[in-house]
């Protein structure tokens, strides 16, 4: 197989392993997050605005991290530098 | 914006020398005359009448929920970091909006936009911890419990921009590009509810970041409070 259909099918196929991975983590860690925060605004319905602060601020730290493999995995799809500069060379 | 394009730096409208126009500055202007227009045009009759126009109403409403939300982050008085925080939020919150509208890509889907924003935040941070501490007690933070974590609170402090600029460029990014790839694959009524849940995570992330530059303001400015708390129990106990 040659250079390009090479580089498109690694960049295609790590592209789906990286968001479908890195994913998992933070799917579990924002669900045992939102259980834990229903479970205290259940025991303590009056600190529930400090306890939603929270929990967003928290659940964006996490989210940040599924966030980073999907920006990987949109450069590997849509501004993958090796596809580029293998289309430069073939049609330069 | 085509599909392929993963920013809308990618668009540029006019271009002279080294010099180029491209959407984003092109929005992120239209966004600042909106914002600068609009508020221009509600505070030049402001009343204190049972009477006041519907859109003093709305601006007061802002205004108060972005006060009452900095004082119990930071239980300070908000009256110093209102400008900073304020003008974050409606700016980021504004933009994320108005991405409903067609043919308007929100300037904040850039990367650009987002890095200038945080690094912001990031010059904030010392320039409120200094004016409030002093040099030397601000640096001391950074040697905290022992002299060896200086490098990692360095790095912490480094990292925690580039977390900010990236989470909220790749959540307003994704929204739009998700949006994108549904009109291709289904046309009819399902990218309108994206957009619908679109705009919910705008507003989540301006609220976030809003929140997060507050968090690490009031990082560096407490030390000195909870001293000047010290003081006050033990003058009180001494009383």
């Amino acid at each position: 197989m040659d250079n390009v259909g090479l580089i498109g099918m690694a960049s295609v196929i790590s592209s789906g392993l990286t968001i479908g991975i890195g994913a998992i983590g933070p799917a579990i860690g924002e669900g045992r997050a939102v259980a834990q925060a229903l479970a205290a605004i259940a025991q303590q319905p009056d600190e529930q605005n400090t306890i939603t602060r929270t929990l967003f601020v928290g659940l964006a730290m996490i989210e940040s991290t599924a966030i980073y493999a999907f920006v990987v995995s949109m450069i590997l799809i849509f501004a993958n530098p090796f596809w580029n500069q293998v289309v430069e060379q073939g049609g330069g | 914006m085509k599909l392929q394009d993963i920013s809308p730096d990618q668009v540029v409208y006019w271009q002279w020398g080294p010099f180029s126009l491209n959407a984003t500055i092109v929005f992120t202007w239209g966004i600042m005359a909106f914002l600068v227009i609009g508020s221009w045009l509600v505070t030049r009759r402001l009343s204190t009448d049972e009477n006041i126009s519907r859109w003093q109403n709305m601006l007061e409403i802002i205004v108060k929920a972005i006060r009452d939300e900095i004082r119990q982050v930071t239980h300070q008085g908000p009256e110093m970091y209102m400008p900073l925080i304020g003008t974050l939020f409606l700016f980021i919150g504004v933009s994320n909006v108005l991405s409903v509208i067609p043919w308007f890509s929100a300037p904040t889907a850039s990367l650009s936009t987002t890095t200038a924003l945080a690094l912001c935040v990031f010059v904030a941070v010392p320039l409120y911890g200094v004016s409030r501490q002093g040099l030397l007690k601000y640096l001391k933070q950074y040697v905290e419990p022992t002299i060896f974590m200086l490098p990692f609170n360095i790095m912490g402090e480094l990292s925690r921009t580039l977390a900010l600029a990236v989470r909220l460029y790749g959540n307003i990014m994704s929204s739009a590009k998700i949006v994108a790839i549904l009109l291709t694959l289904v046309p009819l009524f399902v990218p309108i509810v994206m957009d619908a849940l679109g705009l919910l995570t705008g507003l989540i992330q301006a609220y976030i970041f809003g929140v997060l530059a507050m968090v690490y303001i009031s990082s560096a400015t407490r030390a000195h409070q909870q001293e000047q708390q010290q003081e006050i129990e033990e003058n009180e106990g001494e009383s």
